[in-house]
């Protein structure tokens, strides 16, 4: 990845190690596995349990979804193998080491995003917002600067407008707002303790029986 | 040495003198001096011109060096740019402790103005003086009567403090004051901001007893984390409003010609606002208004409100207003409430909050229904929607061509008495039980001297002009009140 001149440069970690690095603060991610190969993906969705995903994973890989290296809703064993040995193959030389992310199908009909980045004027911020397709468009977003205390957290979940999406909806309960706080107070700690990562980008979140999962990470570190 | 003590001679300065006094109506060196004496500052006074010529029928200085020993603190700055470093030194000699400089040709001034501004905040700290700009309008501080500032109007004291980093929003606020009577404390313009920023006038403001809120606008905040602090420091004393120039893609560009700002990303000023507990207005009203509002009425205990209006309309619009905010709860009355007032109230009454009066009020039932609702535990705020209407009606009885004819004096003479008693027991019932009481009616600015406007402005609250601002400030009291109970 390179950065406009006079910003420091940064490189992007993969998915698998950008999960790892957050895991450890509290940030809920799947179960999921990086396997080398076609046969692996298959044993590994095998322990899971299906329907699963499968990703093409790599340091250098960012923008899985617009490439169309993500799999979605796969049933059995045979499709997992099929869809890995063609992640693998789409993969290109400037993708450097790659492998196939296998992870359960994680579905709900609420997403949220978080992240962190470094403004530069007021230094690390989180940011939680509302996510989905049209996450974009809507701009429901809210910001705290770091260090975020468990009751600036609670702030930035109230500073939403979008406050019916977080209640019951359709069917699935209230978003628990502890998990948004773990999650929003994570962000914060790894922002202080890694001075390195200079952004962190969690969409979606998705909200399974009212709790986020970070079903994708992406970490931006100084090069 | 704290903010306050640095700042303090710039606030309260036991003397002052005008460098460059000019003899020119037109000058900023006249207008000054004009406005300092116009606004009967009564500490020492001096005021220097090269030519000694007297200006406003008194003597002036031919040279600093004749002032008195230490009996002056602030010098005003009229004077050319390149006259200022030994201006400084020669005031310094004499005690000066603080210098506003109006002088252009600074930072504002290309890379030669840039320099020259350099090197008067070297001098300044050499000298250990402190400088409000340059290139700025002035400083108030109506607890010592001074109106210090090449711009209008001198402001009615009261405990609002305004910081600005553009000197006419500084005016602009400062005209509310004169149109509301809701006062000044402290209010500087920080121009060029070359050694004192809006945040060391926030410091000051923080520790200083006739404030009660401060009010800051900001174009630009090159330290982000500095104003954040800053702010955050203020609030855990007393509220701060702020107005934040160029939120959007157009206002950045005319901020950057402006004064020069970086862009901010707003969404992380407005983060930063919220985190500190800092009340973000969206316009110079709403930041009026609000800081108007911390500084005349009690913070909220919390978000109930009722809505209490003498006609239909008014009341639907606030109910609207309170829905759509989300921010209050627009109560639904109490069991023993609402009997207690249905006793006092015709039976056609609404009810249900709003409380409509529906015109079935008699001499007394303002000011009972008033005391009733706020003084019952379950609500925690009232907005009054319709004071003044019997006096728009007297004014035009009064107006009409039969006064004082047919009974219209007697009558008109009671409306007036009723409005003027109804903004009083707002105020009187506001301050017994500390709760927040809002009226609003469009008569605040269509009819400024109605007896209910005029009978609030005597009591130094704001009479809000639609229900809309009443909610607006009272949502920010509310947030501001929860902000800090999160946090204690």
């Amino acid at each position: 990845m390179s950065s406009p001149p006079g910003t420091t440069s940064t490189t992007t970690l993969s998915e698998a190690a950008s999960k790892a690095l957050l895991a450890p603060y509290g940030v809920p991610v799947p179960d999921e596995r990086v396997v080398a190969d076609a046969a692996a993906a298959g044993a590994a969705a095998t322990q899971i349990g299906f329907p699963v995903v499968a990703k093409l994973c790599g340091d250098r890989i960012a923008h899985k979804t617009e490439r169309g290296l993500v799999r979605l809703g796969l049933g059995d064993a045979a499709a997992v193998e099929a869809a890995a040995a063609e992640l693998l193959a789409a993969a290109t030389p400037q993708d450097g080491e790659v492998g196939v992310l296998v992870a359960p199908m994680v579905t709900g009909n609420r997403e949220l995003i978080a992240g962190m980045s470094r403004d530069p004027q007021f230094g690390p911020t989180v940011m939680l917002g509302v996510g989905g397709i049209l996450a974009e468009a809507v701009a429901d977003v809210a910001i705290a600067l770091v260090p975020v205390s468990p009751v600036d957290a609670e702030d930035l979940i109230d500073a939403l407008a979008t406050q019916e999406l977080l209640g019951a909806f359709r069917g699935e309960p209230a978003v628990d707002r502890a998990a948004i706080v773990e999650v929003v107070t994570a962000l914060s700690r790894l922002a202080t303790e890694h001075d390195e990562v200079q952004s962190v980008d969690l969409n979606p979140l998705i909200i399974v029986d009212g709790r986020p999962v970070a079903v994708d990470a992406l970490v931006e570190v100084s090069a | 040495m704290t903010t306050h003590e640095r700042l303090t001679p710039l606030f309260e300065p036991r003397g002052v003198v005008v460098a460059g006094a000019s003899t020119h109506p037109g000058k900023f060196g006249f207008v000054s001096l004009h406005n300092i004496r116009a606004a009967g500052y009564e500490g020492a006074l001096y005021a220097t011109n090269r030519q000694g010529s007297e200006v406003l029928g008194e003597a002036t200085l031919t040279d600093i060096a004749d002032l008195p020993d230490g009996e002056v603190d602030l010098v005003f700055v009229c004077t050319p740019a390149a006259a200022n470093i030994e201006l400084l030194r020669a005031c310094a000699a004499k005690g000066v402790r603080a210098a506003f400089v109006t002088s252009a040709g600074y930072g504002e001034a290309g890379e030669e103005g840039q320099a020259a501004q350099r090197e008067l905040v070297a001098e300044a700290e050499r000298l250990g003086m402190v400088i409000a700009g340059p290139n700025g309008q002035g400083v108030v501080s109506t607890p010592v009567k001074l109106c210090a500032q090449i711009v209008a109007p001198n402001p009615p004291p009261g405990r609002i403090s305004v910081a600005s980093q553009s000197g006419n929003l500084v005016s602009s606020f400062m005209n509310y004051a004169v149109a509301t009577g809701v006062g000044i404390a402290r209010a500087v313009s920080a121009g060029n901001a070359a050694m004192l920023g809006v945040e060391d006038y926030l410091g000051y403001f923080a520790e200083d007893p006739e404030t009660a809120v401060s009010l800051v606008y900001v174009e630009g905040v090159p330290d982000g984390r500095r104003f954040y602090d800053a702010a955050r420091a203020v609030t855990g004393r007393q509220p701060l409003v702020v107005l934040k120039g160029g939120a959007t893609a157009g206002g950045q560009r005319a901020a950057a010609s402006h004064t020069g700002s970086l862009a901010t990303d707003d969404r992380v000023f407005d983060g930063a606002c919220r985190q500190a507990g800092a009340t973000r207005a969206l316009s110079v009203e709403e930041a009026f208004d609000t800081a108007a509002t911390f500084a005349t009425q009690p913070l909220p205990r919390g978000p109930r409100t009722v809505v209490v209006t003498t006609a239909g309309g008014w009341g639907v619009l606030g109910a609207d207003a309170i829905t759509r905010g989300g921010i209050l709860e627009l109560v639904e009355l109490p069991d023993d409430l609402h009997d207690a007032l249905s006793e006092k109230l015709p039976p056609r009454w609404s009810r249900n909050n709003p409380v409509d009066l529906a015109g079935g009020e008699t001499r007394d039932t303002i000011p009972e229904v008033l005391e009733l609702i706020a003084g019952h535990p379950g609500v925690d705020a009232v907005i009054y929607l319709g004071l003044g209407i019997q006096s728009n009606q007297a004014r035009l009885e009064r107006d009409g061509g039969f006064y004082p004819d047919h009974g219209l004096e007697r009558i008109v003479d009671f409306h007036e008495r009723q409005d003027a008693r109804y903004a009083q027991a707002a105020v009187d019932v506001s301050e017994a039980t500390g709760k927040p009481i809002l009226c609003a009616t469009e008569l605040a600015v269509t009819q400024p001297d109605n007896p209910g406007v005029a009978t609030l402005r005597a009591n130094h609250r704001l009479c809000y002009p639609s229900a809309d601002r009443a909610v607006r400030a009272l949502e920010h009291l509310w947030t501001y009140a929860r902000h800090r109970r999160r946090r204690s």
